[in-house]
């Protein structure tokens, strides 16, 4: 198995994310992470999916995405040629015993903290799926209270933009 | 067809401009205003269906009102199965797209079925179900289901509509969606509320708000060349000939690069009468069923062209073994289907009317520069399959009628411009095998999904769209007594089709496997409708009841008699109960997850295919 990450251009209409998401799950692709959010055009929007596949069902995931009547384009956005980032925050037990450790940790990884209470810190951190990977470990020993990580979201280097492209093409094709 | 021709309903008009096709046609209607659900009305009118099949009910009552005054002939059906298989039976025999419409929740889920089996087997149908009030969505009302939710795997696509302005632009998209490309089923659903508000109606609608939907129909004259070479030069090429040929109206393309190009031509379940039977490159149909030569030829082939075929389980056998010498050519609209099971060396996307014509092009100046291949050989080691292993049949052991015999009978009496349409099971096997068709949409039947109590209510749809053709429903005593409710929607809206019953007294198939596979130990498959047993129900006095004639043979001698018995009425439908032995099984046969090497010509003989090399 490989990790793919392809970007998902859809048309902002109601159900379309249950569209692309049941369609995954029936044809028995394993989604690895998924993010959908709006883009600079009102009535486009957005799916980052991570997907764990070989390369030839991917081509099979590709085309049957392109089937669905919402989806506009799809672009798989390699590593190198994209940023990727993920959003994560994490609570982690801090009393004044510990807190500096853990700061140590927050600067170490350039975290923020974003809610202090006298036990605990929330933490807020973005980041590829390594760096976060890691400063959950650097966290760990302190004892981690509750994480919540978003999908991740990438765009691919350059200044091209793939909703001009999009846009492009629909254009022609009315 | 000696029959006199039945007359045309005038409510039957022919086709009326489509949208997709013709959009300066249609008269221009702005801002009329009108409910909602005279704009449901309206823009079907527009849309260009003549016919819907359907049963109201609380959600969809507003649409009634206008439909009762509308051109649209609407034909009440007794379930909404029977809307949907009546859809997909007017669709596949007509070409056209077929209307079905339903209330909420169990309306609309009773759709389920005929949908999934639309979607299966590409068949343009839309549905239109009525869904509860926009304020009341997601409270559980009464009669409320996510019909959008639920047919979200089994449609092409789907609209949830709760503004009325949007219903003319909705119901074009879903008849454009429907027909166009890949067809398949496309649902409307349509809450109440905006049925009953006003709202102004135009057609057409301003513009198709579809942009993501841009089929590929033009192929890429790169991939035709490099298929029209392979083909010119294949020693042993087999066109793989699916119901992809049938949708795409290809016939006649199809039979244009058979002659040209020589090659051994198979035409699947879904493809019985794309290419004719009669003509004599044709092999038969592959697959589970299929004959030994169709099986063999692909096989051994080293040039498949698969042209609107999937690669089905049932055609392949053991995915790994089919066909291992071949080079493949795909031709399909669909890209998704192209290196889905099975990798294609040669992809073609595109309309198979295009296709086949521009392959016809090229391979004819590929035959100009290299003339044409030799193909002797092939022809020779095939034409000794079809010597040695031809479709038969042996007696019965128990001397009751041969279920084959009533079929193949049927088939030579009714002859081939009648439109046939099977249930699911032994009968649509043998009558795939037996009857020989000449013409395509002449075969409905449920390859794909495999649903049985399609017959009915599918040749009630024909014979909706095609009044003037003979229409035999041909069903198992199982598949009957799932949908035979329709027959009082045939017998009381004038649309005489013809039953044969091919009454087994069993689930046949299903006992053919436990004969084979689970040691004759027969459970749950007795019917008791056959021979020496209860006859519950006794499907003559069943249609009778239901204002058809019913009629019965139980012996080879009167079988001719009572099948141009069947064909003299002509003013009520006719149920014929062809009591037949239970033992007769469907060969050849490739037992399910084994190589098509491994085909059986009958219980316990496989060809001696290694012998004759």
């Amino acid at each position: 198995m490989t990790r793919h990450t392809l970007s998902v251009l859809v048309e902002n209409k109601p159900g379309v994310l249950t569209r692309v998401s049941a369609l995954f799950a029936r044809r028995a692709f394993n989604i690895h992470s998924l993010a959908v959010g709006p883009t600079e055009h009102p009535d486009i929007s957005r799916i980052t999916v991570v997907v764990d596949v070989e390369s030839n069902p991917l081509e099979q995931v590709t085309k049957q995405l392109n089937k669905l009547v919402n989806v506009l384009k799809i672009v798989e956005l390699a590593p190198n040629t994209s940023v990727q980032r993920e959003l994560l925050l994490v609570k982690v037990k801090a009393d004044d015993a510990s807190r500096t450790a853990v700061l140590q940790v927050v600067e170490l990884f350039r975290a923020h903290v974003v809610d202090v209470s006298p036990e605990a810190v929330t933490i807020e951190a973005t980041g590829g799926e390594e760096k976060l990977k890691a400063l959950l470990a650097a966290l760990e020993p302190h004892g981690i209270r509750e994480i919540v990580q978003s999908g991740a979201v990438a765009i691919g280097r350059g200044g091209r933009s793939m909703t001009d492209r999009a846009l492009e093409r629909i254009a022609r094709s009315a | 067809m000696a029959h006199v021709p039945h007359p045309t309903p005038p409510r039957s008009q022919p086709p009326k401009p489509a949208l997709a096709t013709a959009p300066n046609a249609t008269p221009v209607v702005v801002g009329e205003e009108m409910t909602g659900a005279a704009s449901v009305v309206r823009s079907l009118e527009s849309v260009g269906a003549d016919v819907i099949f359907g049963i109201p009910g609380g959600a969809i009552l507003p649409v009634y009102d206008p439909l009762f005054d509308s051109s649209i002939r609407h034909v009440l059906v007794r379930h909404e199965q029977g809307a949907g298989h009546a859809a997909v039976g007017y669709a596949a025999a007509t070409g056209k797209v077929g209307v079905c419409m339903a209330t909420s929740g169990p309306g609309a889920t009773n759709l389920v079925t005929p949908i999934a089996d639309a979607h299966m087997d590409s068949v343009p149908i839309v549905a239109i179900t009525g869904q509860v009030g926009a304020s009341m969505i997601g409270t559980d009302a009464f009669q409320e289901a996510d019909i959008v939710g639920i047919t979200m795997p089994i449609t092409k696509h789907s609209y949830l509509v709760t503004d009325p302005s949007e219903i003319p632009a909705r119901i074009a998209e879903a008849f454009h969606i429907a027909r166009t490309g890949r067809p398949g089923p496309v649902l409307v659903d349509i809450a109440k509320s905006a049925m009953q508000s006003n709202t102004t109606f135009t057609w057409p609608p301003a513009e198709l708000d579809i942009p993501g939907y841009h089929p590929i129909t033009k192929p890429h004259i790169k991939q035709i060349k490099e298929a029209a070479r392979l083909l010119a030069t294949a020693r042993r090429p087999v066109l793989y000939v699916g119901g992809g040929v049938i949708r795409a109206n290809a016939s006649a393309e199809l039979i244009e690069l058979t002659n040209l190009s020589g090659a051994a031509a198979v035409t699947t379940l879904m493809a019985r009468g794309a290419l004719p039977d009669s003509h004599p490159q044709n092999v038969g149909m592959p697959g589970m069923h299929g004959s030994v030569p169709a099986v063999a030829a692909l096989q051994r082939a080293d040039l498949v062209v698969a042209l609107g075929a999937r690669f089905d389980d049932r055609v392949t056998g053991r995915l790994d073994s089919f066909a291992p010498g071949a080079t493949i050519v795909h031709a399909d609209i669909d890209p998704a289907e192209i290196s889905k099971n099975r990798f294609a060396d040669v992809p073609i996307v595109g309309d198979l009317k295009e296709v086949l014509a521009d392959l016809t092009v090229e391979l004819a100046q590929e035959q100009a520069q290299h003339g044409k291949p030799d193909l002797e050989e092939w022809w020779h080691t095939i034409d000794d399959l079809r010597t040695t292993y031809p479709l038969g049949w042996s007696p019965t052991a128990d001397g009751l009628l041969a279920p084959q015999y009533v079929i193949s009978r049927l088939g030579e009496l009714a002859g081939p411009e009648t439109i046939y349409a099977a249930g699911v099971g032994q009968h649509q096997m043998w009558a795939a095998q037996f009857i020989r068709y000449e013409h395509p949409r002449t075969w409905l039947n449920s390859g794909g999904l495999g649903t049985m109590g399609y017959a009915v209510p599918a040749a009630m749809g024909a014979k909706v769209g095609a009044p003037e053709k003979e229409v035999w429903a041909i069903d198992g005593d199982g598949c009957f007594q799932m949908t035979n409710q329709e027959l009082a929607t045939c017998a009381l809206d004038d649309i005489p089709i013809k039953v044969a019953i091919i009454n087994n007294s069993s689930l046949g198939m299903v006992r053919q496997w436990q004969t084979l596979f689970y040691d004759q130990r027969y459970s749950n498959t007795d019917l008791n409708t056959g021979h020496e047993t209860a006859r519950i129900p006794d499907f003559v006095k069943l249609a009778e009841a239901y204002g058809c004639v019913g009629l019965r043979c139980e012996n080879a001698k009167d079988v001719d008699a009572t099948i141009r018995k069947a064909q003299e009425i002509d003013d009520r439908p006719v149920v014929v109960d062809f009591v037949v032995s239970r033992d007769a099984m469907v060969w050849p046969m490739v037992p399910s997850g084994v190589s098509n090497d491994d085909i059986q010509y009958a219980q316990g003989i496989g060809p001696a295919f290694d012998r004759d090399e």
